[in-house]
C-alpha cells in the first residue's frame, strides 16, 4: 500500500500505479524465494562452487600449464591436497579451473537458449496458423534427431572452442525451450483475463508485457536454470567422451574420463572429486529451479 | 431444403427484419444483431491444413436490446451463445451479417476503429479464476481500463478505483490484494467492478454466475440488478439456468444449434412456450415447489445435440423434436409470431407447442425412458 500511495503521490506517469503493484509482485517471489530451504541451500552451494572456481586460484596457485611427469599421480597429501594426475596437475586446481568453464559455459547456453528459444516459441504462438506449423514442425524435425548424434559430428566439424560448444549446446538445448514457450503464449492467449483485457481495448504490447510475460516468466526462468544443468552435465559427457576442448584446457568432464583410465590402478583421487563436485553443482542448480518455481506460484507467496 | 451447406447463401430462409421490434423506438435500441452468422473453419492435416468443413456456430441470428433492458440467451452448452456473445463484443470477428451499436455499424472493426466503442461495451466472465491475471493486484485489474483510456491517473485513479469496490461490495481496503487472496463470488464482484468502470452502456454477461455457489449467485444476480438501476446499463445475460434468465432477463432468447428457436418477452416464452425446445427445457428445470415439480410433465429429449459441423435440414431441431413431421426436415421455420401471439413473441416452428399441450405424450413411445 505504501508503496503504491508513494508512486500515486509522486504525480508520476499513468502506469505508475500498475508498475509499482508489478514491482510488488516480484518482490513476493523474491520474499518466497528467499524463505525457501532449498532456495537457500541450492544459492548457498552455487555461490560456494562460483567462488571456489574464480576465487580459488587466486589464494591457490597451482601449475596446470607445463607437464610434470616426474610428480604425476601422487596420492592426495602434501602439497597437494587431492594429488595430482598423470600429468602431473594438481588435481584440486584442475576442479577450480575445469569448474570456471562448466560454469561460464552453463550460463552461456542458458542464456542464449532461453533468449532464442522464448523468441522462436512465442514468435510461433502469438503468430498461430500456417507460420506456427511450420516453425514448429522445424522443431520436430531437429528433435528427432538423437542429440548426442548430432552433437559428436558437429563437434567433429569444428575445432571446438568455448563458445562453439556453447552455440553446439544451445543449437540443441533451444528446441525444447521454444516448444515450453509456445505451449504458455497458447494456452495464456486464451484465457479470459487476455480478452478482458482485449475487451478493455488493451493494444497488443501492453497484453504481452502486462499479461503474458509476467504469467509465462516463471516457466521461463525454471526452465533456464534447469538448462544450465543440463549443459554442465551434456559437455561433462561430451567431454568424457573426448570431444570436448583439448589440453591444456581443463574441464570435469575430462578430468572424469581421464581418471577412469587409472580408476583400477587405485587412483580414486583422479575420479571422485571432479564427480562429486559435478554431482553436487547440477542438484544445487536443479534445486533452484524448483524453488523458483514454488516461490512464483501466487497461491504460495505469503503478502 | 435438399443439403445446402451454406443457408446464409439463400438468404429469405429466416427472418426478415425487425423482429420483436413493435412499439420500439429506433433511438430506444442500444444493440441490434442483424443476420449474424459465425463460422469457425474446421481443418484438417498438418502444415497444409486444408478447411474441411465449417462449424456452423451461430447460423443467421438476428435480435434487438433495448436500452436498459435485459436480453437473457439460454441454450444448452454448443448452442452457440457465447459466441453470439463475443460477436457482438467485437472479439471474434463475424463470417457476415451486421452488428448495430448505439445507432453505429461496429461490424469486424479494426482494433484502431473499436477502440472508443469498447469504453461503452465490457464484458463479465464465466470463470471468475481464470478471467483475473493471478499476478496483479485488484487495484491494477480494476484500474486497467483506466489505464487502457488513460481517463484517470494517479490519485484520481486509486479514488476512483476505491469506489468501484465500494459500489461493488468489496472492502476499498483490500486494494492491494491479489485475486488469490479472495473468494470466487468476490472475485467475480472483481470483474463486475472493472466491467462498470468506464461507465459502459452495454454489459455483456458470459455465464456470469454458473461457476458460483447458488446462495452467492443470488447476491451477484441482485449487484447486478441494482446497477442496471443505477447506472442505466443495457445487459446481454447469457445463461444456461433457466430460473436465472427469468429471474434477470426482459426478454428471452432460446439458441439451439447456433439458431434462435425463439424470442419474446420472458413471461410470454415462459409461460407460453411456442418452440419444442423451449418447452422441453422449462420442464426439464427443476422446480423448487415439490408439487409444481410432480404434477409437472417432463418432456425427455432423446439423442444428443447434432454437430454444428453438420446441421439438420430444415428445423434444426427436428432429429430430437416430438413433435416432427416430415415438413420439418424439408422446410426451415420462420421466426415470426405463432397461435395468435403478440408480435413481440416469435417462434421458429412449423408445429407450435400450444397452451396445455401434453407434449411428452405426443412423443413418440420411447423404450428407453425410464
Amino acid at each position: 500500500m505504501a508503496a503504491l500511495e508513494a508512486g500515486a503521490g509522486l504525480g508520476a506517469p499513468p502506469e505508475a500505479g500498475a508498475l509499482a503493484a508489478r514491482r510488488g509482485s516480484g518482490r513476493l517471489a523474491l520474499a518466497a524465494f528467499a524463505r525457501s530451504r532449498q532456495a537457500r541451500i541450492g544459492a548457498g552451494v552455487i555461490a560456494g562452487i562460483a567462488a571456489f572456481c574464480f576465487l580459488g586460484p587466486f589464494f591457490y596457485h597451482t601449475n596446470q600449464v607445463t607437464v610434470e611427469l616426474g610428480s604425476g599421480t601422487l596420492p592426495p597429501g602434501g602439497g597437494h591436497p587431492l594429488g595430482t594426475d598423470a600429468s602431473g596437475y594438481d588435481v584440486l586446481g584442475r576442479l577450480m579451473l575445469g569448474g570456471q568453464s562448466s560454469l561460464e559455459l552453463g550460463f552461456g547456453v542458458s542464456l542464449a537458449t532461453t533468449v532464442v528459444g522464448t523468441l522462436y516459441g512465442a514468435i510461433a504462438g502469438l503468430a498461430g496458423g500456417f507460420v506456427d506449423a511450420v516453425m514448429m514442425r522445424v522443431v520436430d524435425t531437429f528433435l528427432a534427431i538423437p542429440s548426442l548424434v548430432l552433437l559428436l559430428i558437429l563437434v567433429n566439424l569444428f575445432t571446438p572452442n568455448l563458445w562453439i560448444i556453447i552455440a553446439l549446446l544451445t543449437m540443441l538445448s533451444w528446441l525444447a525451450t521454444s516448444r515450453l514457450v509456445r505451449g504458455e503464449v497458447l494456452s495464456l492467449r486464451t484465457r479470459e483475463f487476455v480478452q478482458a483485457a482485449r475487451m478493455m481495448g488493451g493494444r497488443r504490447s501492453r497484453i504481452m508485457f502486462r499479461h503474458m510475460v509476467p504469467n509465462a516468466i516463471g516457466v521461463i526462468v525454471v526452465n533456464a536454470t534447469f538448462t544450465i544443468a543440463d549443459a554442465i552435465l551434456t559437455y561433462s559427457a561430451l567431454s568424457f567422451l573426448g570431444l570436448g576442448l583439448p589440453p591444456p584446457h581443463a574441464d570435469w568432464g575430462t578430468m572424469l574420463s581421464n581418471g577412469l583410465n587409472y580408476l583400477f590402478d587405485g587412483y580414486w583421487w583422479l575420479v571422485y572429486p571432479p564427480a562429486i563436485i559435478l554431482i553436487i553443482t547440477v542438484v544445487a542448480f536443479n534445486l533452484i529451479g524448483d524453488a523458483i518455481r514454488d516461490s512464483l506460484d501466487v497461491r504460495l507467496q505469503r503478502p | 431444403m435438399p443439403a445446402s451447406t451454406g443457408p446464409a447463401d439463400t438468404a429469405p430462409v429466416s427472418t426478415g427484419q425487425p423482429v420483436a421490434l413493435e412499439g420500439i423506438l429506433e433511438e430506444d435500441v442500444l444493440v441490434r444483431v442483424e443476420h449474424v452468422t459465425k463460422h469457425f473453419p474446421v481443418r484438417a492435416g498438418g502444415l497444409i491444413r486444408r478447411t474441411v468443413g465449417q462449424v456452423q456456430a451461430v447460423d443467421d441470428v438476428s435480435l434487438v436490446i433495448p436500452r436498459g433492458k435485459t436480453l437473457g440467451l439460454v441454450g444448452e452448452t454448443g448452442s452457440g451463445k457465447s459466441t453470439l456473445a463475443r460477436c457482438v463484443a467485437g472479439l471474434v470477428p463475424v463470417t457476415s451479417g451486421r452488428v448495430i451499436f448505439d445507432g453505429r455499424d461496429v461490424t469486424n472493426l479494426s482494433r484502431r476503429a473499436m477502440r472508443p466503442v469498447r469504453r461503452d461495451v465490457q464484458m463479465i466472465f464465466q470463470d471468475p479464476y481464470s478471467s483475473l491475471n493471478p499476478r496483479r493486484r485488484v487495484g491494477a485489474i480494476i484500474g486497467d481500463p483506466f489505464a487502457i483510456h488513460r481517463t484517470a491517473t494517479g490519485g484520481e485513479r486509486k479514488r476512483r478505483i476505491q469506489e468501484l469496490m465500494e459500489r461493488v461490495g468489496l472492502n476499498p481496503e483490500h486494494y492491494n490484494r491479489f485475486p488469490a487472496e479472495f473468494s470466487g463470488g468476490q472475485r467475480q464482484r472483481i470483474g463486475v467492478a472493472r466491467a462498470l468502470a468506464l461507465r459502459p452502456k452495454l454489459i455483456i454477461c458470459d455465464e456470469p454466475v454458473s461457476a458460483l455457489d447458488v446462495s452467492i449467485q443470488a447476491q451477484v444476480l441482485n449487484l447486478l440488478a441494482d446497477l442496471q438501476q443505477d447506472y442505466g446499463l443495457t445487459y446481454l445475460f447469457i445463461a444456461h439456468d433457466l430460473e436465472v434468465v427469468r429471474h434477470v432477463s426482459d426478454s428471452v432468447a432460446v439458441m439451439y444449434l447456433g439458431r434462435i428457436g425463439e424470442l419474446g418477452p420472458r413471461d410470454d416464452v415462459y409461460d407460453t412456450p411456442r418452440h419444442p425446445y423451449t418447452a422441453a427445457l422449462l420442464s426439464a428445470a427443476p422446480a423448487a415447489d415439490p408439487d409444481t415439480a410432480a404434477a409437472r410433465q417432463r418432456i425427455i429429449l432423446t439423442g444428443d445435440v447434432p454437430s454444428p459441423i453438420d446441421p439438420p435440414s430444415g428445423c434444426r431441431f427436428h432429429p430430437r423434436c416430438p413433435k416432427a413431421r416430415p415438413l420439418c426436415s424439408e422446410q426451415e421455420p420462420q421466426l415470426e409470431p405463432r397461435l395468435g401471439d403478440a408480435p413481440t413473441h416469435v417462434a421458429a416452428c412449423h408445429f407450435p407447442v400450444e397452451a396445455g399441450e401434453d407434449l411428452a405424450a405426443a412423443a413418440p413411445a420411447r423404450s428407453e425412458v425410464s
